[in-house]
């Protein structure tokens, strides 16, 4: 999906990023999983419609602390990418997540989601089966769990696809992860009527962890350096002081400062009544 | 012909005398085409005369990643049209029933969803609880705004918890997706009705027509992403037409006032 010739345009730091993010040898959500947790069973469909091979969730321990874990799957191979839908998630895979989250609330879980998405699934399907209805429903459903809801963007937080597992009271970033609105491929294509424009776009569209850090999105940076064992040990370390810090709160306060969390981004701006 | 006197529909082109389009709702009585309504027209076909007080007006502009060309744009559509976002929000009665209304209008920036119009659908839903009213909103837009970058991506849930937070205080909260309501718009608030009614022939979905045919090569069914499409799948309660839409509303209001609900002693 990317069109755009490298070499013709200047490399910024934020397309570096991006293409970073993109990469198909890029550890994916299941290796971190198993890497983390002990006794992970994953659980499958949505009682729905069917089993979306883009959502691997499932229920787990973190060293002897019980949790749901949910996450976007891609592969390392175009054979393994196509079987998991490149990572794109169709309503019935939001459906499941929620489904499992649900149920995480039920038996007092923390909720652990791995996000990699280039967005939602755009397909005749996932419309016909109500993709936009099943975004907003996670993300009205995610504002009210009395659990601690922890995310971690991986590689690409694409948009509304990204977000519906993303309304967390803390959003954890890898370093040369991404998160956007929008692909900078169409924002270049709607904006600019030309994707090549897309690596500058990149910049303007700040997509960056850094940006985000700044400008208080996400939480927390997670740094790339060293093997993918000692990656995966400070991604674990994260999530382990999370829990604790939420162990000390109760499931009411849990749940309003996630909301709280959410409701200050541009509580700022100033309105007159008549 | 008097450009005062007629208009020509843009679907089918054929030339309608103004007073007849304006009494049939805007909507071509040869086609039967819907013409997207401006905030104006909209109020004064919805609420009871002289009722609406506009609530949370909006003062400066604002530019969170500093986009360029944003402002730019803001100024030249501020220049020629009679709003600076895309939604009003205010207070009034509809059939006589006191509700809080959103309007979006899409000739603001296609009613995409920046910061400032996440703060207002937000601020709709807190001062209907306050207040103790129902929410009516009319969506239309072309999702979140690019402009805003992530700002605009966090206001889907901002608008999402807000919906649930008036849901969990018994709010009654209705939906009216007009055309379009696409992104993440339809993927926040605007799915999130108690009871979600459509204009017909809308354009309805979560993504656009194009990325999905250039990316998966799918034909395209005839009637995919419109309210009966939708209507089809599940996804709408009712599809209403124009003209009836104040009436059907003030139905729904009606039901669930107070005096239908708290008075009311079950028949051993």
């Amino acid at each position: 999906m990317i069109n755009v010739d490298i070499e013709e345009i200047k490399i910024n730091n934020a397309w570096n990023k991006v293409l970073s993010a993109r990469k198909i040898t890029r550890f994916r959500s299941l290796v971190i999983m198993n890497s983390i947790f002990h006794s992970f069973l994953q659980l499958h469909g949505d009682r729905g419609i069917g089993d979306d091979k883009s959502i691997i969730g499932g229920i787990a321990l973190l060293d002897n602390q019980a949790v749901t874990v949910i996450g976007q799957q891609k592969g390392n191979s175009p054979s393994e990418m196509e079987y998991y839908q490149y990572g794109m998630t169709k309503p019935e895979g939001y459906r499941k997540s929620l489904r499992l989250m649900r149920q995480a609330e039920k038996f007092g879980r923390p909720i652990i989601c791995f996000i990699d998405t280039p967005g939602a699934f755009p397909g005749v399907s996932a419309e016909e089966n109500g993709q936009a209805e099943a975004i907003a429903r996670n993300l009205y459903e995610m504002a009210n769990f009395t659990v601690p809801v922890m995310s971690i963007i991986i590689g690409e937080g694409g948009s509304g696809g990204a977000l519906a597992l993303g309304v967390a009271n803390k959003v954890i970033m890898l370093e040369n992860a991404i998160y956007s609105v929008v692909s900078p491929e169409a924002c270049a294509s709607i904006l600019c009527k030309d994707s090549r424009k897309a690596p500058d776009i990149a910049g303007d569209l700040k997509v960056t962890a850094n940006e985000l850090k700044n400008y208080g999105i996400i939480d927390e940076i997670i740094s790339e350096e060293g093997d993918v064992q000692e990656i995966f040990g400070r991604i674990k370390q994260s999530i382990v002081s999370e829990l604790l810090r939420c162990s000390q709160l109760e499931g009411c306060e849990i749940r309003n400062e996630r909301i709280e969390k959410y409701r200050c981004i541009g509580n700022e701006i100033e309105f007159f009544n008549k | 012909m008097s450009q005062k006197l007629f208009v020509k529909c843009k679907t089918c082109g054929t030339i309608i005398e103004k007073k007849k389009f304006k009494e049939n709702y805007y909507v071509c009585s040869s086609c039967g085409n819907y013409k997207t309504l401006d905030y104006k027209r909209r109020l004064a076909m919805i609420m009871d005369k002289d009722t609406f007080r506009e609530t949370n007006m909006h003062t400066d502009f604002y530019n969170p990643i500093e986009f360029p060309g944003y402002i730019e744009k803001h100024n030249s559509i501020v220049s020629t049209v009679d709003l600076d976002e895309a939604i009003i929000t205010g207070r009034g009665t509809i059939g006589g029933q006191n509700v809080m209304i959103g309007i979006m209008d899409t000739r603001y920036m296609m009613g995409s969803m920046g910061v400032v119009v996440g703060e207002k659908v937000t601020r709709l839903f807190e001062d209907a609880q306050n207040y103790k009213l129902s929410v009516v909103l009319f969506c239309a837009s072309g999702g979140a705004r690019m402009q805003e970058g992530i700002f605009s991506l966090m206001q889907m849930a901002k608008t999402a918890a807000a919906v649930s937070k008036f849901s969990q205080a018994g709010g009654l909260y209705i939906s009216i997706l007009t055309n379009p309501t696409t992104g993440g718009v339809s993927a926040s608030f605007a799915f999130l009705g108690d009871i979600i009614l459509a204009e017909p022939g809308a354009l309805i979905g979560f993504a656009g027509k194009r990325v999905i045919e250039q990316t998966i090569k799918e034909k395209l069914p005839n009637n995919f992403q419109t309210s009966e499409f939708l209507f089809e799948y599940g996804y709408i309660d009712l599809i209403v037409e124009r003209k009836q839409l104040k009436e059907v509303i003030s139905k729904i209001l009606a039901i669930h006032s107070q005096e239908n609900n708290l008075t009311y002693k079950p028949i051993i």
